[in-house]
């Protein structure tokens, strides 16, 4: 049973299209994120989900009910958004309850889930606080504890961690984390820009781009086999390399790029064999081996080494591959300087081949 | 020991420490009595005193009696001061055919001021907060209406603003001049109310509303409460604007229910007898008084209440 499922949705602004033909399926107790940079419509997505926006076409159901027209209040969601939107005149108290009291829950059962929902966010000292008195990750506790108290089939989550610093951001990333855990049967579908706080916390990412979703999978396929090149430029850090060059087709199939030439027949190839005479390579940085360890690769390279940055754990390492630029990530400890020349070398099955043209995985 | 880097470092220590010893950079923190302040403090003086003459000329001239009036020293304080002028001011002077004073006004301007001001605040907070938060279709085009009825000079609608009061039934009753402030009011309080409103983060609204509250709820529970400096705006200009006005006043009331603006203007301008500067002058201040004490007032609660504000919640 699908927990949200969005059917065919559209939304326009005026002549603006912010979500186009939109399908979904959530399932129930599934964490999902949608992940994708500023403006790609992952938020607008989350308000028509919550029913703060009113949608040009398609429906949206939750729990099987079509709630495509159903006032927020009336979709079993609660929401924490990125500014915490606590009310500021309110306790903390005041502030759980207040959606309680709007459904007309009588007060000893509001105490009661008051108290309970303190105790899981660890928030009992701060009940009788106003916001203004709280720190930035305690009023994020409280807004979250806002969404758990009124006993909600689905959370939504707006970016809620993108206004702390990067500490607290670990800690209540990981809190949210068990909180999921806690409550196995709830779904959370949460918005955010930050690529780790999507692959730590979902069971499945939604990367979006231009209103429309570029792939739906668990973290590690979006990881591995992106659908596309966006996707693939997208995840990871330090970002991707991509190599343009063609490919010679035929039953040893070889990407070349300037004097490189990579070996393809470990590559799986998803579309069927089909080869686009133009295509682009994309190798992570953290899949390239140096050195000795080079050696045993199906590929390997000689390449000179340009500016190394030293990054504490591990070390990135810019030069250039077939005349394009090419950066790999080494192991911190090992020494290398700007001018020397180094062996590399990497599995071209774990690359990701897309057509030059229609961007799209071969 | 002998590390060149070591040394290096121990070098550069020694440069800095050099550099603490030498005299502080920048400029000392001014005298008081620097020319700068003298100039600014003096011209504020003498800016303050030209504005604040008038108010002494009047409060001392309506302490005087007449004799001592007719010297002719406008500037002198009084040597006999006498608070007879202000009685016969509030209780005594003559306005047309009434002679109770200014006390008849006073209680006119106070049924008119005290319903405006409550109606049109409640009115424009309410269409504020529509505009604002609920952007329903035409809002636009409601709120453009609005703000160009608001550069429609007075004096074009005062006729048919008659016609209107005289068909309703209520003209020159204060129930009229109640109806023609609240709307004469609306735009300029609406706008105010809007952009406030605006101003709320917009997530604190849609909390609201995923939390169960409606169009009454979320104007009541949330924006009310968090609202508190731009009532006190909108009440100083509302009560300052309806005791002031004269216009409507003496167009659209009878000599019963004349407020005190019109009567003052009676009594001022009477051409009958002795002109009493002493009268004339405390008559103006009693006006006057009301405004001057709302400002006193609720000039502290509005800036307690942006200081509130600042407070990021």
């Amino acid at each position: 049973m699908a927990s949200v499922s969005i059917r065919n949705l559209d939304l326009s602004f005026g002549d603006v299209k912010v979500l186009q033909n939109l399908n979904l399926e959530i399932e129930e107790g599934e964490f999902l994120v949608l992940l994708g940079s500023s403006g790609c419509g992952k938020s607008t997505l989350l308000n028509c989900i919550a029913g703060l926006l009113d949608i040009t076409d398609g429906q949206i159901f939750i729990n099987d009910h079509n709630v495509t027209w159903e006032q927020p209040k009336d979709r079993g969601i609660g929401m924490v958004f990125q500014s915490y939107a606590l009310y500021p005149q309110m306790t903390v108290e005041g502030n759980l309850a207040f959606g309680l009291k709007n459904a007309r829950v009588p007060r000893d059962e509001i105490t009661k889930r008051i108290k309970e929902t303190a105790e899981l966010l660890h928030i009992e000292p701060l009940l009788k606080r106003k916001p203004a008195q709280l720190s930035g990750g305690q009023r994020q506790r409280v807004a979250i504890g806002r969404a758990l108290v009124r006993d909600v089939d689905i959370f939504l989550f707006d970016e809620p961690l993108s206004n702390l610093d990067a500490k607290l951001r670990a800690e209540l990333r990981v809190e949210i984390k068990r909180l999921h855990q806690q409550l196995d049967s709830n779904t959370m579908i949460y918005v955010t820009h930050d690529q780790i706080e999507a692959m730590t916390l979902a069971d499945r990412i939604a990367i979006m781009r231009g209103g429309a979703v570029q792939q739906l999978a668990a973290p590690h396929t979006i990881y591995d086999k992106p659908l596309n090149k966006y996707v693939a430029g997208f995840i990871g850090s330090p970002s991707i390399n991509f190599l343009d060059g063609t490919i010679e087709a035929g039953t040893n199939p070889v990407f070349v790029a300037g004097d490189s030439r990579i070996g393809l027949n470990r590559y799986e190839f998803s579309n069927g064999g089909t080869m686009p005479e133009k295509a682009t390579f994309g190798m992570r940085p953290e899949h390239v081996a140096v050195g000795e360890q080079a050696s045993g690769q199906p590929f390997t390279a000689e390449i000179s080494i340009e500016v190394v940055e030293p990054m504490g754990a591990d070390t990135l390492v810019w030069s250039h591959l077939g005349g394009q630029e090419f950066r790999f990530r080494i192991d911190g400890q090992t020494k290398l300087s700007s001018g020397e020349k180094v062996i590399i070398g990497f599995d071209p099955a774990r690359a990701s081949l897309f057509d030059a043209d229609t961007e799209l995985r071969l | 020991m002998s590390n060149p880097a070591t040394l290096a470092v121990t070098a550069a220590g020694a440069d800095a420490a050099a550099g603490m010893m030498s005299d502080p950079r920048g400029a000392r923190p001014r005298k008081i009595l620097s020319r700068r302040n003298i100039f600014i403090y003096g011209t504020l003086t003498v800016v303050a005193l030209y504005y604040l003459l008038p108010l002494y000329v009047m409060v001392v001239t309506s302490l005087k009696g007449m004799p001592e009036i007719r010297v002719g020293n406008v500037f002198a304080p009084p040597l006999e001061i006498t608070f007879e002028p202000w009685v016969k001011a509030w209780a005594k002077a003559c306005t047309g055919l009434n002679c109770d004073g200014l006390s008849r006004g006073f209680w006119n301007s106070v049924r008119i001021t005290v319903p405006s001001v409550i109606i049109s605040i409640a009115i424009a907070s309410i269409n504020g907060y529509a505009l604002a938060n609920w952007r329903f279709k035409g809002a636009n085009l409601f709120f453009t209406i609005l703000i160009v009825g608001a550069f429609i000079p007075y004096q074009v609608m005062i006729y048919p603003v008659v016609i209107i009061l005289r068909e309703l039934g209520v003209y020159g009753t204060l129930t009229g001049l109640v109806i023609v402030h609240t709307i004469f009011g609306m735009p300029i309080n609406t706008l105010l109310f809007r952009n406030y409103f605006a101003s709320v983060p917009e997530e604190l609204f849609k909390a609201a509303r995923v939390d169960g509250a409606g169009f009454w709820g979320i104007y009541f529970r949330i924006m009310m409460p968090m609202s508190l400096p731009i009532f006190v705006v909108a009440m100083i200009i509302q009560v300052t604007g309806i005791w002031n006005d004269f216009l409507f006043g003496v167009v659209y009331t009878k000599p019963e229910t004349y407020p005190m603006t019109v009567q003052l203007n009676n009594i001022v301008n009477s051409v009958q007898g002795v002109k009493e500067y002493n009268v004339n002058m405390a008559a103006t201040i009693i006006t006057g008084l009301v405004p001057l004490l709302v400002y006193f007032i609720s000039g502290k609660l509005f800036v307690r209440g942006i200081a509130a504000g600042a407070v990021k919640g």
